[in-house]
């Protein structure tokens, strides 16, 4: 059987955080009343005329400087046309053969190797609206149709057929997202549809250079599904190729529920969109001293901030990763480290307690209680040893889910670790008395004896007792 | 040449109904359009850039400001059905 490997490229569509929609000023704020936020213009209502949003542009270069793309000096938009009822006007306002960015890339990791996948364009266009179905498409006897979303600013960001598997594809979408995130254009939420994406695969045979039939996958609403689907698309193609088929380029969308990719042929296959400038917009000439105000607004990005906390902080390259994976993340990190000075012990803590935190209760970080500046002070008590870090951990899944300062935790709750010597002592005693024979095991060489003898004497004293007296007590017994 | 079947998928794509005599005039029609389009191709335009616009006006561009919104009753004023506020279409499979 011959080896294959799989060529994947991404289309990705990101909402850009604009007060106003791309061509008009009715309001981009989500959750409003359906077709409370619309216009004249945004409806497509004749005789209108659209006006660019600045700020979009801005955005989308400073989406483009991010990723390494060279900034057209010329750029205009043109109508993609199709009709569809999600889309009032009959044509997409977008941008075809004069993207406002081109030639990008970023980088991933592979294998702990560096790898370059390009970005062959970023172009402007607007969003549709949203049509609400009744019972599931198939059975519903109507669509409804909200406008509200019809005209919010998006960009889409199309990479080259970089990838080989569905784990790159993972890894470039999460430099993606974190990228755009640090840059604040969007918030980038997958959930929420502020990020979109659809896959290009295809399959051939390892040391072909010719790229096989692709088909295009849609519908993947989470990083878990790009990476289902991709993963199922990838073993279909190499399936039909083995059995001396062939591929039927087409798009085909993912069925979460059945997890299988499904094929979409219908009259939207037959797109003819029929491109050209419009008439309605005006060209834009982007001068070198605006590409170069956009990017002195630039911030640190997600590779220099890695870089910086491996340097600054010692921190091993896999924590700086992680922690800088997110902006939010990476501030919280950071505010943190500034008022406890333990670089690698904050990261165990980020990375360890409140990421597991974090994804058991699907919570985000910017809705994460905890203040950074709480997390310090319950580090701090447990490096005075007013807390074991065992009873740390409790503290921190109740700060977790109220908020509150670890000190009042500790007090209410009465956590504080007992070091006093006497009172352990007593605990000790009492159990080297209740458990005569693990006493006799541990005084017969089964030296494991002691691990069972201390977590008597945690459990006697609620997990309070300060672990290393515990253990110098007890040996200290038992070997007399 | 415009053919008939060129003239009906175009006219699929306008969403136009053809009468079998408009199929014939349009076919005509386009055909001598696409012929005029091949005249002008014969000039020489090397020297000439390509024209993104007639006017001779660049970045139009506006504030990020939130404006009034037309309201619900004038938006849906034209729609053939409803449904609350929404505007209700057939099935889109």
């Amino acid at each position: 059987m011959a080896q294959y490997e799989a060529v994947i490229g991404l289309e990705v569509h990101v909402e850009l955080k604009t007060n106003t929609k791309i061509f008009c000023n009715s309001s981009t704020e989500f959750g409003a009343d359906p077709n409370h936020h619309v216009c004249p213009v945004c409806l497509g209502l004749p005789g209108v005329l659209p006006v660019v949003n600045k700020k979009v542009v801005e955005y989308a270069i400073k989406a483009g400087l991010a990723l390494n793309c060279r900034i057209a000096s010329f750029s205009k938009f043109d109508r993609k046309n199709y009709y569809y009822p999600d889309l009032p006007k009959n044509y997409q306002i977008s941008q075809y053969d004069l993207p406002i960015a081109e030639h990008g890339y970023l980088e991933i990791n592979v294998d702990g190797n560096v790898k370059r996948i390009g970005i062959t364009r970023v172009h402007m266009e607007e969003d549709a609206g949203k049509l609400v179905h009744q019972g599931t498409i198939s059975t519903t006897p109507y669509s409804l149709v909200d406008y509200n979303r019809t005209g919010v600013p998006l960009i889409e960001i199309v990479s080259e057929p970089d990838m080989r598997s569905a784990d790159e594809a993972i890894a470039y979408l999460e430099k993606l997202k974190a990228i755009i995130q640090y840059t604040g254009v969007s918030d980038c939420k997958m959930q929420e549809g502020s990020l979109r994406c659809d896959a290009n695969v295809s399959v051939r045979p390892v040391g072909q250079a010719e790229f096989g039939t692709k088909t295009e996958l849609k519908n993947m609403n989470s990083f878990k599904a790009l990476h289902k689907a991709l993963t199922y698309e990838i073993e279909r193609q190499i399936e039909i190729l083995e059995e001396g088929g062939q591929i039927t380029q087409e798009t085909r969308t993912w069925d979460e529920a059945k997890g299988v990719t499904l094929s979409l042929r219908s009259k939207e296959e037959a797109h003819d969109y029929r491109y050209f400038p419009d008439p309605d917009l005006v060209p834009m000439v982007i001068s070198e001293e605006w590409v170069n105000e956009i990017k002195a607004t630039l911030p640190e990005l997600p590779d220099q901030r890695k870089a910086r906390f491996i340097n600054d902080y010692g921190l091993p390259a896999y924590d700086a990763g992680v922690l800088t994976s997110s902006r939010e993340l990476a501030d919280f990190y950071e505010q943190c480290v500034n008022k406890f000075n333990n670089p690698k012990t904050v990261s165990n803590w980020v990375m360890g307690e409140l990421l597991r935190m974090m994804n058991a209760g699907g919570v985000e970080i910017d809705e994460v209680k905890i203040k950074p500046a709480q997390l310090a002070q319950l580090l701090e008590l447990m490096e005075k040893g007013t807390i074991s870090g065992k009873i740390a951990k409790t503290v921190f899944e109740e700060m977790f889910n109220t908020g509150k300062d670890p000190n009042a935790i500790v007090k209410e709750k009465g956590l504080v670790q007992i070091s006093d010597e006497g009172l352990i002592e007593k605990v000790v005693e009492e159990v080297i008395a209740a458990n005569p024979k693990s006493v006799d095991d541990y005084r017969g060489g089964k030296k494991q004896a002691l691990g069972f003898l201390v977590g008597q004497v945690m459990k006697a004293t609620k997990g309070k007792a300060n672990p290393g007296l515990v253990n110098k007590l007890l040996q200290e017994k038992l070997d007399k | 040449m415009i053919g008939i079947k060129e003239v009906e998928h175009v006219a699929l794509l306008a969403r136009l109904e053809l009468t079998g005599e408009e199929k014939e005039v349009y076919s005509r029609q386009l055909s001598d359009i696409l012929e005029h389009a091949r005249k002008l191709q014969q000039l020489d335009t090397k020297d000439v850039p390509p024209t993104a616009h007639v006017l001779p006006l660049q970045n139009v561009l506006r504030e990020d400001r939130v404006g009034e919104h037309l309201p619900p009753e004038k938006v849906l004023a034209n729609a053939p059905d409803r449904q609350d506020d929404f505007f209700k279409v057939p099935r889109i499979i």
